[in-house]
């Protein structure tokens, strides 16, 4: 049997582009959260990382 | 006080990429100034195959995206790395064979190519062994990248690393799944995918290697040179976060955007569709971020070509991150699709971003390795100025060809017919293009001071190989909480584990893209069966692998849309179950030639085979090049068997044992074909000849449904 017929079987195939989208969805959350609420002298000092 | 480590930065890796990029840049920009004068004036390529369009078309793409912008990628990226981590690179080693593997790869990419092996899948065309081998150098580049992030000297890394790394994931997923395929000889093979899948793996690639190899790692680029080009940092590291994570979190989905209106199911297109809208957040945000950072620097502007260059590249991105998701509107792509206003918005981004932050990058970068001064800043305001007017003169008469042509195409006579010709929408555009060539030449101009003014900062300045550099050893580096410093949970999971971290999302992000991918390729009734379509007979597909090899997909669509003037124009609109033994898919991106997918039975083989001969014989003024050795050589019938086998593999319904009978089948349609050639005046035909595969090929494009009642076709419900 073909490696597509065995995906094919699979049930509720529907659910994982909604799984995936969960799944981006939060690592893009804690990403901005951690963006806004990180401190401004330690955003600075990584800007400033290239320059020193 | 703790002792600082001595060590030093590999600069000669990064001269070496760097004069690769200049060489390489010159020899893509002149392929493609090469190619669109040859589609003005279609003779140019002396009847030689090898320099034929449908040829170097593929190198053109291949070699400024992967030589050109690959190059400057390593470039930029071994001396950002090695800069932002304070270390030098992980192995010297894996740094050479990184090197000369990839430009081993160019180089027989480039012979391979116009020798006419490829896979036909835009931008990916490369054949499985050198599809492997670029793999391969992949990881190796990205094991030198993990190892140098492991030894960094720097608590924090910089987000211009973090765009880097995001590419290499994004491009190792994108280049094996893309890639998949069946060989059947050596440099040949079937892609696993067919039709509508196949379509919809090659854009979700195709629109990603946009994403992941022409814009992320240029924005690493940006994070990067910007900031010291303006000495200043960047406008705000916070936006440039949520800009690293809003953009990889939101490319990924928008491919389907190349479908619309295809034979693609609908709700997949509108996936596409919201996702390329919300692209535009993201990217503006990125562009104002090193806008505003150079706005700092503004006094400094008039006098520094390398921040001109940054200004119109980041401005440059601006617009095409604004019309890509404007064009991926069904209304606008209505237009779009198919003509040369994707060209003109591909240039746009490429010519102006991309090109431009490559070459401010080198003038910046160069002078410094080589502890001198840029040897003429006149010179390079000069290619500034004629590599500004070239982009404009490229872009500004394609988009007129494009809204011309479509308008064109879709324009009705008071009684109901067509008004133009197909032909006729074409001549009408052709100044346009040798405009478009002209200004391709004088951005090729630029790229050549650019290389000259170079070589002579090179000759002016000394190089090192090793520049000496000191940094704290990593474990004697300050932790916030030592120095009193108020902590939080963020501080602690992210900053301490920030590889672990970055990798743990990466793979969500690979994750979330081939579970994306995966329901739409394998939901079965989203290609549904049409009972008549059949799989090519071995003559037949013979002719196909002649036309892949050709290029005919990149002037001739194979997709007729569901548009009143498509199906009065050229037949009954596509279907997606019409596609289903397509291995892989022709329905092409742009239209300099008419559709094909119902050019089956329109015209006798004689017409097929004094076009192929004379393209102006039967169709005056048609820009199609002649394809006189279509009707000399002799087709490789003895491949066939093997051809037959792999597409079994793959679940084409051949029936058991017809691989042996193939061959006798392939020569009883030879030769039927040819006898009704010379019943129609062509004496010279003979069976054994390439042309007569390809016309029994085009013969049967888009002809099985016409087999069955209307009624009886059983169509997508997506349709």
């Amino acid at each position: 049997m073909k490696f597509s017929e065995y995906i094919k079987n699979v049930e509720n195939a529907d659910i994982y582009p909604m799984v995936s989208l969960v799944i981006f969805s939060v690592v893009f959350l804690i990403a901005a959260l951690y963006a806004f609420t990180a401190s401004k002298k330690k955003m600075d000092d990584n800007a400033n990382i290239p320059l020193k | 006080m703790i002792q600082k480590e001595q060590f030093y930065y590999d600069n000669k890796i990064v001269k070496q990429f760097g004069i690769a990029t200049i060489f390489w840049g010159v020899v893509g920009m002149l392929v493609g100034v090469i190619a669109a004068f040859e589609i003005a004036f279609p003779s140019l390529n002396g009847g030689i195959s090898y320099i034929t369009f449908g040829r170097i078309r593929p190198i053109h793409t291949n070699a400024v995206i992967f030589a050109f912008v690959g190059n400057a990628v390593f470039a930029a990226s071994y001396y950002a790395f090695q800069r932002v981590l304070k270390t030098r690179m992980y192995s010297d080693i894996l740094s050479k064979i990184h090197l000369w593997g990839w430009q081993l790869i160019i180089v027989l990419g480039a012979i391979t190519l116009s020798m006419g092996y490829t896979s036909s899948k835009e931008y990916a065309e490369l054949e499985w062994p050198l599809d492997i081998a670029l793999a391969v150098v992949w990881i190796i580049y990205g094991i030198n990248m993990i190892g140098t992030m492991l030894k960094r000297r720097e608590r924090h890394i910089y987000v211009a690393v973090w765009f880097f790394i995001g590419t290499w994931v994004a491009v190792a997923m994108l280049h094996i799944v893309n890639s998949l395929a069946l060989p059947y000889a050596f440099f040949h093979s079937y892609s696993a995918f067919a039709g509508v899948k196949d379509a919809l793996v090659q854009w979700w690639y195709g629109h990603n290697a946009v994403a992941f190899f022409l814009t992320t790692p240029m924005l690493g680029l940006m994070y990067y040179f910007v900031p010291k080009a303006a000495n200043r940092p960047i406008y705000s590291y916070r936006w440039s976060i949520v800009h690293f994570w809003g953009l990889i979190f939101i490319y990924i989905w928008a491919g389907p955007h190349h479908l619309l209106y295809t034979a693609l199911p609908q709700w997949v297109q509108a996936v596409g569709t919201a996702f390329s809208i919300m692209l535009i957040l993201p990217s503006w945000g990125g562009m104002l971020n090193g806008l505003f950072t150079i706005r700092g620097a503004w006094a400094d502007v008039k006098d520094s070509p390398v921040l001109k260059m940054f200004i119109v590249a980041l401005t440059c991105y601006g617009m095409a991150t604004l019309e890509g998701p404007l064009l991926s509107l069904k209304t606008l792509n209505a237009i779009s699709h198919f003509t040369d206003w994707t060209v003109a918005h591909v240039h746009v981004g490429a010519l102006g971003f991309n090109g431009f932050l490559i070459f401010g990058m080198l003038y910046w970068m160069i002078p410094k390795m080589w502890n001198t001064e840029l040897a003429s800043k006149k010179m390079a305001n000069t290619h500034f100025l004629i590599g500004t007017i070239g982009i404009l003169l490229y872009a500004i008469p394609l988009y007129w060809a494009a809204f011309t042509q479509s308008l064109m195409w879709k324009q009705f006579t008071e009684s109901g017919q067509l008004k133009y010709q197909f032909l006729e929408t074409v001549t009408h555009i052709w100044p346009a293009y040798v405009l478009r060539g002209v200004g391709g030449l004088l951005y090729l101009t630029g790229a050549v001071l650019c290389a000259i003014n170079l070589y002579r900062t090179m000759k002016q300045g000394s190089f090192v190989n090793n520049e000496a550099a000191e940094a704290v050893p990593f474990k004697y580096l300050p932790k916030p909480e030592d120095q009193n410093q108020k902590t939080y949970w963020h501080n602690r999971v992210i900053e301490r584990r920030p590889i672990l971290l970055t990798f743990l999302s990466l793979v969500a992000v690979g994750i979330g893209g081939l579970v994306e991918l995966t329901p739409s390729l394998l939901v079965e009734k989203d290609a549904a069966v049409i009972s008549v379509v059949e799989p090519y007979t071995p003559l037949e597909l013979t002719g196909r692998d002649i036309y892949i090899r050709e290029g005919c997909y990149l002037c001739h669509s194979q997709m007729v849309r569901p548009f009143r003037d498509e199906i009065a124009r050229y037949g009954e609109y596509s279907k997606a179950g019409e596609f289903i033994y397509d291995h892989p898919f022709q329905w092409g991106s742009k239209r300099t030639g008419p559709d094909l997918h119902r050019i089956g039975g329109k015209y006798s083989h004689s017409w097929h085979y004094m076009h192929m001969d004379d393209p102006q014989s039967t169709s005056p003024g048609s820009l199609m090049p002649h394809y006189p050795w279509l009707l000399a050589n002799k087709a490789n019938f003895a491949l066939v068997p093997n051809k037959i086998r792999t597409l079994q593999k793959l679940g084409v319904p051949y029936p058991e044992g017809y691989d042996e009978k193939a061959i006798d089948e392939y020569h009883q349609q030879a030769e039927k074909i040819t006898s009704e050639l010379i019943e129609q005046n062509i004496k010279g035909a003979t069976a054994d000849k390439e042309i007569i595969a390809l016309i029994a090929y085009l013969q049967r494009l888009g002809t099985d449904i016409k087999k069955m009642d209307k009624t009886g076709v059983t169509q997508s419900d997506n349709q």
